[in-house]
């Protein structure tokens, strides 16, 4: 691993140089630009867009490894139908994914990496070069990457970027982000006192992160082991929407649907694979009709369970990374880390 | 470049479609190239009409009668099942598989054999069932409990008078509602048990059927004293992907697909999304 100096200014030319290439092989330059007030992750059509100043993003970089909509198998209809796997992937930059998004992928790396591989996102993931960045302040009051264990990493990515003022230092983690930077970007070899700054910026970010939970997350486990008759469940199922809307935004939340759709002559038919939520009504329905987790608050349950245990226990990390965004977005103001502290609090 | 993916089928061939009732058809299907599909009892595939789509189906026919083929028994409830009853031999369907556990007949060597299939139970118990029939003296007595609703959904009709002509097997099928033909047993599942005489330390016992028919089977199984480890269910779940990934058929923390679907008592007791 080196560590590297780019100037701020030299980022919109960085940026340029790599679209331009990506674009002549197929691929593509995904990072976060502004969307209205907010953010999103999107391809790149001018490096001017790209806002690496940003908070959070609406969607985590999920999309770019396993979009909402994919295609996943192509068939040939007909007498002889034949099948034909599709596999999507193309190569892409993803640029700014704050440290609580690259845990995340870390998880979506073991659950589609585990027992079966799953050819889809795990060509994708290897046509992805990673650049990560230090967030040096929380995105807002729904942050909790501190208390998860996520506002620093320990590799897993391609190249790591800290923001030092008026350039970026850049951690060279691996062969393909070295190439990245050799080819695109301008960057010189950081020196001893680029280094001590880098330390500082580093030690002095961590005062500015508030611990939300009022417990250590070595505990959710077993908290949650102990409150899954708590009627926390029933007051939640109450207010859910069951929109769908938390594990939508979820950077871990990986379950999906597949479907079929066929051509308007009929001649073919593609196979999709889309997000789905284990929040909709229908998730766990049979064909029969049985609906083997009918109630909101049982569904509720089962997100938590998810984020704060079962991930957890197949793992070996929690399935939550603290980054907010299912707080941010419920309509109905559900509040994983209120949620998590109520438990605590009647334990 | 070739791919393979986890997720896409081979195409298979449907070789013979019988009808067991105004809901229920046997499939007989035959892999590409005749290969064989090399299932456990119990274990399923991923069934697929392109273009449609795909849903899990436990693999009725016994490993021990293979012949190159395997069979699935269908109700047609939905979409691909629907497509599914409209087809005709020579038809090509996807399959993935087999898939899941399946039984550990190993474990079941040896003891008396208890089957309790209710409705649709009878398919994935009729995969074990023709299993044990066929190395016939490695087990103990082979006891099927069979219950339907009515007369006319009773499945595998031919093979009940065979197993009710054998004297290597107790056969005793009911109805919950009988017709003017009927004069068999008529009650739910449970009514068979009263008179039944098991030796439970020996006795392996499997049920399948719906939710509200494991609640009453599994209090009269576990009041012959058969333990909580010898007592199987198959539980059925919706499945998207079939390798534990998707996330539909997760009981509690447990991936139906992959860790099941076969389960004993003793491993779902304490499950409560389970049952």
């Amino acid at each position: 691993m080196s560590l590297r100096i780019l100037e701020k200014n030299a980022v919109a030319e960085m940026v340029n140089a790599m679209m331009a290439d990506y674009e002549s092989k197929g691929g593509v330059v995904v990072g976060p630009q502004a969307k209205g007030p907010k953010f999103g992750f999107a391809p790149l059509a001018d490096p001017e867009d790209l806002r690496l100043d940003y908070n959070t993003s609406i969607l985590p970089p999920k999309t770019v490894l396993q979009p909402p909509c994919e295609r996943i198998a192509t068939f040939r209809l007909g007498d002889e139908p034949s099948a034909e796997v599709v596999i999507e992937a193309k190569p892409t930059v993803l640029l700014g994914v704050h440290t609580c998004d690259l845990h995340a992928i870390h998880l979506l790396d073991k659950a589609f990496t585990d027992e079966q591989p799953d050819a889809h996102y795990l060509e994708r993931r290897k046509q992805t070069v990673i650049v990560s960045l230090e967030c040096l302040q929380p995105c807002d009051e729904h942050s909790f990457c501190r208390d998860m264990g996520t506002l620093d990493v320990d590799g897993g990515y391609d190249l790591h970027l800290t923001d030092l003022g008026s350039a970026y230092a850049v951690e060279v983690e691996t062969e393909a982000g070295e190439k990245l930077l050799e080819k695109y970007a301008t960057a010189r070899n950081a020196t001893d006192a680029d280094a001590r700054r880098l330390n500082e910026v580093l030690s002095a970010k961590w005062a500015r992160f508030k611990k939300r939970l009022d417990f250590n997350t070595a505990e959710l486990p077993s908290l949650l082991g102990a409150a899954y008759t708590h009627p926390l469940w029933e007051e939640l199922g109450e207010r859910c929407l069951a929109c769908g809307s938390c594990t939508n935004v979820c950077p871990t939340c990986y379950c999906f649907n597949v479907k079929d759709s066929v051509s308007l002559d009929l001649s073919e038919a593609d196979r999709v694979r889309v997000w789905d939520s284990c929040q909709l009504e229908e998730f766990a329905r049979v064909a029969a009709g049985e609906n083997f987790r009918e109630a909101r608050a049982a569904r509720q349950r089962h997100r938590f369970f998810r984020k704060g245990k079962w991930i957890y226990e197949k793992f070996g990390t929690l399935g939550c990374v603290g980054c907010g965004r299912c707080i941010r977005t419920c309509l109905v103001h559900i509040n994983i880390v209120d949620g998590f502290n109520t438990i605590h609090g009647s334990k | 470049m070739t791919e393979s993916s986890i997720y896409v089928p081979a195409m298979a061939s449907l070789i013979a479609v019988q009808s067991m009732t105004d809901m229920e058809k046997l499939f007989t299907l035959e892999l590409p190239g005749g290969r064989n599909m090399g299932h456990k009892p119990g274990q399923f595939v991923m069934l697929s009409i392109p273009g449609v789509g795909e849903a899990p189906f436990v693999i009725t026919s016994s490993p021990s009668r293979s012949n190159g083929t395997f069979e699935v028994c269908v109700r047609r409830v939905g979409d691909v099942t629907g497509v599914l009853h409209s087809l005709q031999p020579g038809a090509k369907v996807g399959i993935r598989g087999p898939l899941g556990n399946g039984f550990p007949i190993d474990k079941m060597r040896g003891r008396d054999m208890l089957f309790a299939p209710g409705g649709m139970g009878l398919p994935p118990a009729r995969s074990l069932i023709n299993q044990v029939l066929d190395e016939r003296n490695q087990f103990g007595r082979v006891i099927i409990l069979y219950g339907a609703k009515r007369p006319e959904e009773l499945l595998f009709r031919e093979e009940l008078d065979e197993w009710a002509k054998r004297d290597d097997v107790e056969l005793h099928v009911t109805v919950d509602r009988a017709d003017d033909d009927w004069d068999g047993h008529v009650g739910v599942i449970t009514t068979l048990f009263p008179r039944l005489t098991v030796d439970p330390h020996n006795t392996i016992a499997v049920t399948i059927g719906p939710p509200i028919m494991y609640r009453f089977v599994l209090m009269e199984l576990l009041g012959k004293g058969i333990p909580e480890n010898h007592i199987y269910v198959s539980l059925e779940r919706r499945m998207k992907c079939g390798v534990g990934k998707c996330g539909h058929c997760q009981i509690n923390n447990i991936y139906c697909c992959k860790e099941g679907p076969i389960f004993t008592y003793a491993e779902i007791k304490n499950v409560p999304e389970a049952l």
